[in-house]
């Protein structure tokens, strides 16, 4: 039962492989969808037989069939459902099948081939990810990892045509390829130091094992590990490749670089959550790059001008505050954070695209504005995720920042709190920049409108400028069935009139903006009164235990239970005071950064004008994004390429390599040229030649 | 024993003029006259090897029939005499220095033999004086069909190679 | 006599015999210092047979002597069939069969 969860989508990538050219588009579009729901209804009905059991005994486990056996080393191919895998494959399954829903409306001016390709993926995607969070082990795991990094790839050069489309692709992949490099030392450290990949069985050998106060193979192995998860998860150094993903369709951009892949990274974490423990060097290390990140990446979405790329920095941030508080040890608010975190980021991306869907592929922010009278559901539920993601009380945002931030100066580190605070205020600055920009003040997109017109949208790929005439999807309260010319003037009439979201993708936004409000109230803090239901029911997760579940692989088979005592559900109201003071304090300064926000961008919109001339060279800075892709370009990309031209190529390949046997077969030429001189044809000379070896021998035995 | 020791200078004597004159003859007839006669030289000394059978075999095979081909074929072919001016078409590296290599050669030949003989013992001793001979015609028939009846077999199979690839060879063409 | 005299004699006749094979312009001589050398084999085997004791030397002269007949009826095959080709004993003549 639990197989199923990621193999239905995976029948779907099948379904729509290779049959997908010739389905028509509500089928190949509608099966993926259908699929997707399915899965989600299952994982539904497995999370509540989960729900169903004792703390301790929360697992279901299902073994596929043994994949490797070396030597006293195994390892099956295993799922695992447990309280961390449940919470994420609801949120891949759930917001999957809502993005799912949207695209089969966004999408739906590709052709059925193309079509069916982009959905293709997209379930392949869902199988990868579903993979990566139920795999029991590091191996099936990594396959989903890779998978997804794949699937990433696939997306992201969707528009393979467009040359900074294929590249972005080529840059995700590689970085990411980057990470996996040293995700796969690590996991090879875990088989020599444990002889296991099982996830529980390393956390019990773990737990046995005393914390390292000093850099050991612990500290190694983590560390590896999570130079992998800075990769699949975009932070520093290895964050660069997800500002370029947004060349991809605005669905894929959601869903995956907000909702569920960047995750991936957190999650490994909070798998791991025994090791990591025992690894605080390591944890520090996390905390402190989680920081940094966000905060750098809070800076950088102050100035962009492109409305996907602001939340694409706005991702890199908020993750950062998720291995902030990984780092702190307190997995479960990184965990939380990460959840509500799915529906806000879910929820802005799709808006955006609806935004850039109704502007006809306009991306710039600086040629929007007072959209809101126009797209007004968009309008509405961008901004309610908005509210969510800035940390005003109330919503989703609220709860599982403030938690992390509770966390970081509970455990005493006052500057990175200081620093998640400044991020805070950002973050609530530059969303409603964005907001301001986008939906409020005067309306400067109408040149845009008249100029592109119908046949440009945010794909090249793109079908005839007829396309609006069809019989299609939307249900828009506009007039463009009037008498259609296609002629530059005609849209002029309608320049002032833009169609809103068609019903799946306005279904989407819809239920997520519900789940950005709604979704923070399982983890309401023992301070306000709540009790955390979230933080209890991922406790079990993180601390190991064997309860119940006799394990099958590994050093510990046939062990069956062990240290069955239920954990404690979140802090208790010891700190309530000092928690209810952070919680104002993250209050005021999320309502500060709006209000500058306003001040700034919708009532002087002179000042922020003169502040870039002004400071001009930060702003270049901030706005060039520090340069850090120039420099990696500089420092790695250029020696790399120079060493393989000059070194690798002309210098071996050409030189040694082809010289070599190019020489051989010169001095196998020479040679001959001179020893076929011995054949003179003449007898006489041969005869003569072996007598005067004989006499030669001859010689040579009177010598001796 | 002095009778001994005179005949046998006497067909040694015969045996390396004729063996002198062959190399020496520029008339081929000559030639194989010449060493008609070296074969007689060589069958006294098989007698005085108390060989008579080989000695018989010497003439009656080697001078009877093998040199009788020879003179057929040099009748056959009207073998002129040789001219050294003519058909002077070896190697450069060889021509004006063939007799003198050939000649090099041989006599660094003999040296070597001579050297090798001067290194082994027992030189001195007698054919005859060890062992009584052993051949009767009898005796070497026995031994042939018993001992190496296997190569005496494989000679029969290898003249009748060399019959057949004789014929084949001299067979005129049919244009 | 002593076994020596022997030796050096057939020690001769094969220089005798090598030499005429390089010295000689004409194939058919020099098929005939081949058996000049062949003989000179034959004598060494007679003597060390006698005196060995064994008659194991006139056996093996026995066999030299049917290969020199075979190999002298079929190189005069050869040599027939040369002369037809270049109506000339020259060995220095066929040259062709070089590079």
């Amino acid at each position: 039962m639990l197989a199923l969860i990621p193999l239905i989508p995976f029948g779907g990538f099948l379904v729509n492989a290779f049959l997908g050219k010739r389905l028509p588009k509500s089928v190949s579009g509608g099966l993926a969808t259908l699929l997707m729901v399915i899965s989600f209804i299952i994982a539904v009905t497995q999370v509540s037989a989960l729900m169903g059991m004792t703390p301790e005994n929360r697992q279901i486990n299902q073994t596929l069939f043994t994949w490797i056996t070396a030597g006293d080393f195994t390892l099956d191919v295993a799922f695992r459902l447990d309280a961390l895998s449940a919470v994420m494959i609801l949120v891949i399954t759930g917001i999957g099948s809502l993005i799912h829903l949207y695209s089969t409306s966004y999408m739906h001016e590709e052709t059925d081939a193309e079509f069916a390709r982009f959905f293709s993926y997209l379930n392949l995607f869902c199988f990868f990810m579903l993979m990566l969070v139920l795999g029991s082990n590091v191996l099936v795991m990594f396959v989903g990892w890779e998978g997804v990094g794949l699937c990433s790839y696939l997306l992201i050069g969707y528009y393979y045509e467009k040359k900074s489309a294929s590249d972005a692709a080529n840059k995700a992949f590689i970085v990411n390829r980057v990470g996996d490099f040293a995700f796969i030392l690590g996991a090879l450290l875990l088989v020599v130091t444990f002889h296991s990949l099982d996830f529980t069985t390393i956390a019990l050998a773990v737990k046995e094992m005393p914390k390292e106060v000093t850099f050991g193979t612990l500290s190694l192995i983590t560390l590896l590990m999570f130079i992998g998860a800075t990769g699949k998860s975009a932070q520093i150094p290895l964050y660069v490749w997800l500002p370029d993903a947004m060349e991809g369709p605005t669905p894929v951009s959601a869903l995956i670089h907000a909702a569920t892949m960047v995750t991936a990274g957190v999650y490994m974490i909070g798998r791991n959550a025994m090791l990591f423990e025992h690894a605080p060097i390591t944890l520090t290390i996390v905390a402190i790059i989680g920081a940094s990140t966000a905060l750098f990446a809070g800076t950088i979405g102050l100035v962009q001008n492109d409305i996907k790329r602001v939340l694409a920095y706005s991702t890199v941030s908020q993750l950062g505050y998720m291995f902030l508080a990984m780092g702190m040890g307190a997995f479960g608010a990184g965990i939380f954070h990460l959840y509500t975190h799915a529906f806000f980021k879910a929820c802005l991306f799709l808006g955006s695209g609806a935004v850039i869907h109704s502007l006809h592929g306009e991306q710039d922010i600086r040629k929007m504005g007072g959209l809101k009278k126009h797209i007004p559901v968009t309008y509405w539920t961008f901004l309610i995720a908005s509210v969510a993601i800035a940390g005003v009380p109330g919503l989703a945002g609220f709860f599982s920042k403030d938690e992390i931030l509770f966390e970081t100066f509970a455990h005493g580190h006052q500057i990175l709190w200081g620093m998640g605070i400044l991020t805070s205020l950002l973050t609530a600055t530059y969303m409603f920049r964005l907001v301001h920009l986008t939906f409020h003040g005067e309306e400067r997109f109408h040149e845009v409108v008249a100029a592109h017109g119908h046949a440009a949208h945010d794909a090249p790929a793109h079908a005839a400028p007829d396309s609006h005439a069809a019989p299609d999807s939307h249900a828009a309260p506009d007039s463009h069935a009037a008498p259609d010319s296609h002629a530059a003037p005609r849209h002029s009439t309608h320049s002032t009139h833009l169609h809103d979201a068609p019903w799946p993708m306005a279904t989407a936004l819809i239920v997520l903006a519900l789940g950005s409000i709604l979704a923070g109230y399982v983890g309401i803090p023992h301070a306000l009164g709540g009790h955390n239901a979230l933080g209890a029911w991922l406790e079990p997760a993180f601390n190991a235990t064997n309860c119940g579940q006799p394990m099958t692989t590994g050093d510990l088979a046939g062990i069956a239970i062990e240290n069955c005592a239920p954990g404690e559900g979140g802090e208790p109201a010891e700190n309530a005071g000092l928690e209810l003071t952070l919680m104002v304090v993250s209050s005021l300064v999320a309502l500060a950064g709006i209000g500058l926000a306003t001040f700034l961008w919708l009532k002087n919109k002179q000042i922020p004008e003169r502040m870039a001339q002004q400071y001009s060279g930060i702003h270049q800075l901030l706005l060039n994004k520090y340069y850090v892709d120039e420099v990696y370009d500089a420092t790695i990309v250029q020696p790399i390429k120079v060493v393989s031209t000059e070194g690798l190529w002309r210098g071996f390949d050409v030189k040694l390599v082809d010289g070599a046997v190019n020489g051989a077969g010169y001095f196998v030429s020479g040679v001959s040229v001179v020893l076929r001189l011995l054949q003179n044809g003449s007898v006489k000379t041969y005869a003569a030649s072996m007598f005067a070896g004989a006499v030669a021998v001859l010689a040579y035995y009177m010598w001796r | 024993m002095a009778s001994d020791a005179l005949l046998f200078y006497v067909f040694a004597g015969i045996t390396v003029l004729g063996s002198l004159a062959v190399v020496s003859q520029k008339n081929p007839v000559y030639s194989v006259l010449s060493i008609i006669a070296a074969f007689f030289g060589l069958a006294g000394l098989y007698v005085l090897l108390e060989a008579p059978f080989v000695a018989v075999v010497q003439i009656i095979i080697y001078a009877g029939a093998i040199m009788v081909l020879f003179l057929f074929v040099v009748m056959l072919l009207n073998v002129p005499r040789e001219d050294a001016a003519e058909w002077d078409r070896s190697h450069p590296l060889y021509r004006p220095m063939a007799v003198r290599i050939g000649g090099t050669l041989a006599v660094l030949l003999v040296l070597e033999l001579g050297w090798a003989l001067s290194k082994t013992s027992g030189l001195g001793v007698g054919v005859a004086d060890e062992h009584p001979a052993s051949s009767s015609v009898a005796e070497l028939g026995r031994v042939l069909f018993t001992d190496y009846m296997f190569a005496f077999e494989v000679t029969s199979i290898l003249i009748i190679a060399s019959m057949v690839g004789a014929v084949v060879l001299a067979h005129k063409r049919q244009d | 006599m002593p076994i020596g005299y022997y030796l050096v004699l057939s020690g001769l006749l094969f220089s005798i015999g090598a030499a005429g094979v390089f010295l000689r312009k004409n194939l058919i001589t020099l098929l005939l210092s081949v058996e000049i050398m062949l003989n000179a084999v034959n004598l060494t085997f007679v003597a060390f047979g006698r005196q060995l004791g064994t008659n194991d030397g006139q056996i093996i002269t026995f066999f030299v002597m049917t290969v020199a007949a075979a190999e002298a009826a079929v190189g005069l095959a050869l040599v027939i069939g040369l002369f037809r080709h270049r109506e000339s004993l020259n060995p220095e003549a066929f040259t062709t069969l070089k590079w």
